[in-house]
């Protein structure tokens, strides 16, 4: 048996590190699936899902410095399941990886971290609420109330959260439908977050205060075979309104699209595929690749017809899977600032 | 024209087919040790370099721990937690496979590169090139992998903790770009050192001497193939001058004529070095497994048991064989260029000739042997070694014509008896003929008891050496710090002398060192031979007073007995003594347990020296009432006859190689002798013909051959003691950080000198019985036919 094919089945995270997202439309042997209706029960469902092959605990904070200047922060950790379930000590078979980044206006910091699970390295608790790889961690008595840390070589972060708003859920009840066949992942955010606290710059610290967004997402095939990326719009607007949208590019060309509008109190309206539209406006070259920079979003629904731009173009997350990530500006129908996720173009 | 050219030149292979044979074999003998010793060279560095790729060793900085070898696995998860990025790493021997496990998440080489080139490693799979996969085989899945270092079997941490029925770690990767910010290691694991990537032993480095010495031997050999070469290049050169008159009087151009021969003689030059590749691939085969273990013994270094074609041998061999081919060939062009069109061949003339060159011969070989003295006083470093031995062979080569018609002359002055006059007469005219082949001898001879010299005395002092170091009859290596009290006690109670032994690693003069702590006794008094000391030196450092340090690090740090060694930032010691450390490649410094103990308080001793008379029953008592695994404990007879075996390996590969030098000698006598015959029977017809028997001629050649070889003989002993003295004050010190004394077997040097005289006798024996046999006619035409 080749050597790579080897490599494939018994180390599939490794694999979505080699090919990148594309491979989140593998096969789903042995994992659980999302499906209709759920219910979620807190604070457990803030913890891990082992059964899933793959989880997210995903925030992005648009930040501004004391003179003004617009940051973008991010902190990610994935876990990734070779086998459903979990086995003590160097048996268990999660893997876990973690992304963290700063945006600055004219510069972007990104670096990585990996552990296995089993021995401690890396992990997440539901009660009290604690997700951590090597020395990151995001942690607090409960959901409501938290701390966040990272570091770089080149910088870091200590932040302090509060949510000041409910949790959202997506699609239907939380069950978010990623393709026509069905592909579907289960997913709610808490994006009603405060946050403020410290950058650790090259250039010194800066303190800094702003909202942050948080994504909980699980599945385990959150893309179908011909979906070869997506781009993802998490908005928030000066009216205390918010707007999440996606887009899954499909290798034909066509698109499959979800929103979610997010009133200031936190009730929401979830609509289906072409609702939320994104088209590109201006492309840059950054690190080789040609990304869009500059997109028109609409929703006609809630009469949102508005330029999404990036704060640094250059926001490109040169790790282990490659991807657009950064802070965004918004004018137009809305006004506001976000965050913007270009995966797949490669 | 050229078609009728080339099949002249040709003709005269055809009609001396020995000649040809002579020339291919020439050039065969010459690449074949050459190439064989540079396979095995190249075989051992790309096993090494293998090694080092695998392992990542030198590449990363460590963290281990200050004493012993393990790390407990919480430690790690404590370190990646605090911000230090480490990964871990688990090393141990099993079936004599190095097992080494790794978490490839973590792993320097990590994801990012393994998403490039995928590994096979798999949670339940070993990793392992085919020979070392077969003794893992029974122990776990194995997937074969040709690019891993031979005796290293690399699998997922998991999966070796499990194997090695252990939960712990041996050392931990630094990676590179660490966090902003980090606390202090000495506050989240104090009981962890980092360990530069620069300061680990490079095996490569360790090695080098060991395949220097095989490469002067290639070296040595290839100068004799060459020489043969040279001189069968000469004598068809000689043969072919009636020839090539004829050729350049049919009017072939001289650049034609040039053109033709070179490519002649080159395309053989392909062959006979082929073949010799060939042969150096046999030799280096057969050699290899010797080899292989004498590397293992002494350095601990695991080199591939199977031999690959590789460029860089081959074609080296072939390349060199061609410029020596190609330099012997343009003198004689050069000789074919200035001969005048109709000038005949006469070897009396020749002899005259030569008679000049070997004044100027003598001029350059004393110049070069009266350099050596200076050269030996001013020059420093291995390349001067090396110069200062080229400068003696070369000398040496060049003298021994000169000396040997010198000692012929004052023989034949004194002869009285006109046959022995002729003898003698018609040795000194076979000189210039012979004299290539001799010199062959010589240095074969020489360098034969040049390096039995090294390698005896090493031998010797190496066994005086294991009788002191290995005083103590066991030697027990504990675990924890209760084991260690407990086995002192133990003893104490017994009233068992126990010698303990701390250690750990430190920088001392900048360099690593490793420093231990030794509690002064009879054994250390009595066993432990210093090579310098100050006055009651034991006594001196039973107070504290003072250190002693081996000698690689006197050498590298450059400091001796009376010199001061700051042990440590407060504590300042002069040395009061020196002791010899053979195949040690580390410089120790050694104090007293006590001093120790106050510099380190935490460190407990982990080894113990044990005086027993019975030791099979104290090891016994040891493992049932302390606990203590019997694998910890090792008999340090059997550690004697270990290194003793490892000697008798290296020993097959110098008496293969010696024999196989020695024997190129004869064949290059015996070619040598073959090519005169047939020029001889003009010499020896008057001879014949005034009564002397065809079988008397025949052991008067014989004689000539042995007595020859006697005189090369006697002036090799010399030589090859100056060789040895170089090799083991000079090279020995420079390449392996110690000097050994010099020993002289006189017993081994008259055997020698007994296989030199028999490989002449043998190699006369042919062209002898040849001789016996030319018909009278032969002898007879040669009055017949005017030349």
């Amino acid at each position: 048996m080749n050597v790579k094919i080897l490599f494939l089945i018994f180390f599939w995270p490794l694999s979505v590190v080699a090919q990148g997202f594309s491979d989140l439309g593998s096969r789903a042997d042995g994992f659980a699936n999302p499906e209709l209706n759920p219910t979620f029960s807190f604070p457990t469902d803030h913890g891990p899902h082992p059964e899933y092959r793959i989880e997210w605990w995903y925030l992005t904070a648009n930040l501004n410095g004391p003179d003004g200047t617009a940051y973008g922060l991010q902190w990610t950790l994935f876990r990734t399941g070779l086998r459903p379930g979990e086995a003590p000590g160097w048996l268990s078979p999660q893997v876990w990886f973690a992304h963290a980044a700063v945006t600055t206006p004219d510069q972007h910091f990104a670096t990585e971290r990996f552990a296995r699970g089993g021995i401690g390295q890396a992990g997440v608790e539901a009660t009290p609420f604690r997700a951590w790889i090597d020395e990151w961690v995001l942690e607090g008595e409960d959901f409501q109330k938290m701390a966040l840390t990272a570091n770089g070589p080149n910088f870091g972060y200590d932040m302090s959260l509060q949510a000041n708003g409910p949790l959202v859920f997506h699609g239907d009840k939380g069950y978010s439908v990623k393709s026509e066949q069905g592909q579907a992942s289960y997913y709610y955010s808490q994006p009603f977050f405060t946050i403020d606290g410290t950058l650790k710059l090259p250039t010194g610290n800066v303190e800094v205060s702003g909202h942050a967004w948080l994504d909980r997402e699980w599945s385990s095939q959150p893309l179908s075979d011909d979906q070869s990326g997506w781009d993802w719009f998490s908005l928030s607007f000066v009216d205390g309104a918010k707007l999440m949208g996606f887009q899954l590019r499909q290798t034909d060309g066509s698109l499959y699209s979800s929103s979610t509008w997010i009133t200031p109190d936190g009730s929401t309206s979830s609509y289906p595929n072409g609702a939320f539209s994104a088209i590109p406006l201006n492309n840059k070259t950054t690190k080789d690749r040609n990304l869009p920079i500059q997109w028109r979003v609409t929703l006609p629904d809630k009469n949102v017809d508005i330029i999404v731009t990036a704060q640094n173009p250059d926001a490109w997350m040169e790790l282990s899977i490659p991807y657009w990530e950064g802070p965004v500006n918004v004018l137009g129908s809305h006004i506001g600032q976000g965050y913007l996720e270009m995966t797949g173009y490669e | 024209m050229t078609t009728w050219c080339l099949r002249a030149l040709l003709s005269h292979w055809w009609r001396n087919p020995v000649q040809l044979f002579a020339y291919l074999a020439g050039l065969a003998l010459a690449t074949a040790l050459w190439s064989g010793v540079q396979a095995i060279n190249s075989e051992a560095r790309a096993s090494y370099d293998a090694a080092a790729k695998t392992l990542g060793e030198g590449q990363y900085d460590l963290l281990i721990p200050k004493q012993g070898n393990r790390i407990p696995q919480d430690v790690y998860v404590l370190l990646r937690k605090s911000g230090w990025l480490v990964s871990p790493v688990i090393d141990a021997r099993i079936n004599d496979v190095r097992l080494f496990g790794i978490d490839l998440v973590t792993s320097a080489t990590g994801l990012p590169n393994l998403a490039k080139e995928p590994s096979g490693i798999t949670y339940d799979t070993l990793l392992a090139n085919e020979e070392t996969a077969l003794k893992v085989a029974m122990l776990a899945n194995v997937t074969v992998d040709t690019s891993i270092a031979p005796g290293i079997a690399i699998g997922d941490i998991g999966l070796v903790q499990r194997m090695l029925k252990r939960d712990d770690l041996t050392h931990l990767i630094l990676l590179p770009n660490q966090p902003i910010t980090q606390p202090s290691l000495s506050m989240i694991a104090p009981n962890l050192r980092v360990q530069s990537a620069h300061t680990v032993t490079n095996v490569a480095q360790l090695t080098s001497s060991f395949h220097l010495n095989l490469t002067a031997f290639g070296l040595l050999s290839f100068a004799v193939g060459l020489f043969i070469v040279n001189s069968t290049i000469g004598l068809a050169f000689e043969q072919r001058r009636g020839m090539i008159r004829t050729i350049r009087s049919l009017g072939v151009p001289m650049r034609t004529l040039i053109s033709l021969i070179t490519l002649e003689m080159m395309t053989l030059a392909v062959i006979g070095a082929g073949f010799g590749i060939a042969l150096g691939y046999f030799i280096a085969a057969f050699l290899l497994p010797d080899v292989a273990a004498t590397l293992k013994g002494l350095y601990g270094a695991q080199i591939s048991g199977t031999l690959e074609l590789r460029a860089s041998w081959w074609l080296s061999g072939m390349i060199l064989a061609l410029i020596g081919t190609a330099l012997a060939l343009s003198s004689r062009i050069w000789q074919i260029i200035q001969m005048p069109l109709l000038a005949s061949a006469k070897p009396r003339a020749w002899v005259i000739a030569t008679g000049s060159r070997f004044r100027l011969q003598l001029i350059i070989a004393i110049t070069l042997l009266f350099s050596t003295v200076p050269l030996a006083l001013i020059l420093e470093g291995l390349l001067a070694g090396f110069i200062l031995l080229g400068c003696l062979l070369v000398g040496a080569a060049l003298a021994l014509p000169p000396l040997l018609g010198g000692i012929l002359t004052v023989v034949q002055k004194y002869t009285v008896a006109p046959v022995w006059v002729w003898f003698w007469a018609d040795t000194r005219q076979q000189l210039p003929g012979l004299s290539l082949a001799l010199i062959a001898l010589l240095l074969a001879v020489a360098a034969n008891i040049g390096v039995s010299t090294m390698v005896s005395s090493f031998r010797q002092t190496f066994i005086e050496f294991l009788d002191q170091r290995l005083a103590p009859e066991l030697f027990v290596e504990v675990e924890t710090a209760n084991q260690s009290a407990a086995l002192e006690i133990f003893l104490m109670n017994r009233q068992i002398e126990v010698l303990p032994l701390l250690t750990t690693q430190v920088v001392i003069a900048d360099l690593p060192v490793d420093l231990y702590g030794i509690r002064v006794g009879q054994t250390y008094r009595n066993n432990w031979i210093f090579l310098d000391n100050t006055l009651n030196a034991w006594d001196i450092i039973e107070s504290g007073k003072a250190v002693v340090v081996n000698e690689q690090f006197a050498r590298r740090a450059d400091l001796w007995v009376g010199n001061l060694v700051q042990v440590n930032r407060d504590l300042i010691l002069p040395i009061a003594g020196v002791v010899g450390d053979y195949g040690n490649p580390q410089g120790q410094v050694i104090i007293t347990e006590r001093t120790f103990k106050d510099l380190y308080p935490n460190l407990y001793a982990s080894k113990f020296g044990v005086r027993t008379q019975d030791a099979s029953f104290l090891r016994t008592q040891i493992v049932n009432t302390l606990g203590i695994k019997n694998n910890a404990i090792i008999n340090q007879v059997g550690i004697k006859a270990l290194s003793l075996e490892v000697f008798e390996r290296t020993f097959v590969v110098t008496s293969a190689l010696n024999v196989l030098t020695l024997g190129v000698a004869s064949f290059a006598i015996l070619m040598s002798l073959l090519t005169l015959a047939d020029l001889r029977v003009p010499q020896l017809a008057p001879v014949w013909a005034l009564g002397l028997t065809r079988r008397r001629l025949a052991w008067l050649e014989l004689l000539r051959a042995v007595l020859l070889a006697g005189i090369v003989f006697v002036c090799a002993i010399p030589m090859g003691l100056a060789l040895a003295w170089i090799l083991l004050t000079i090279i020995n010190v420079e390449a392996f950080g110690w000097q050994l004394p010099m020993y002289l077997f006189p017993l081994k040097y008259l055997e020698l000198g007994g296989y030199a005289l028999i490989a002449a006798f043998l190699a006369a024996m042919w062209p002898a019985v040849r001789l016996m046999r030319t018909p009278p006619s032969t002898l007879l035409r040669v009055f017949a036919s005017e030349r």
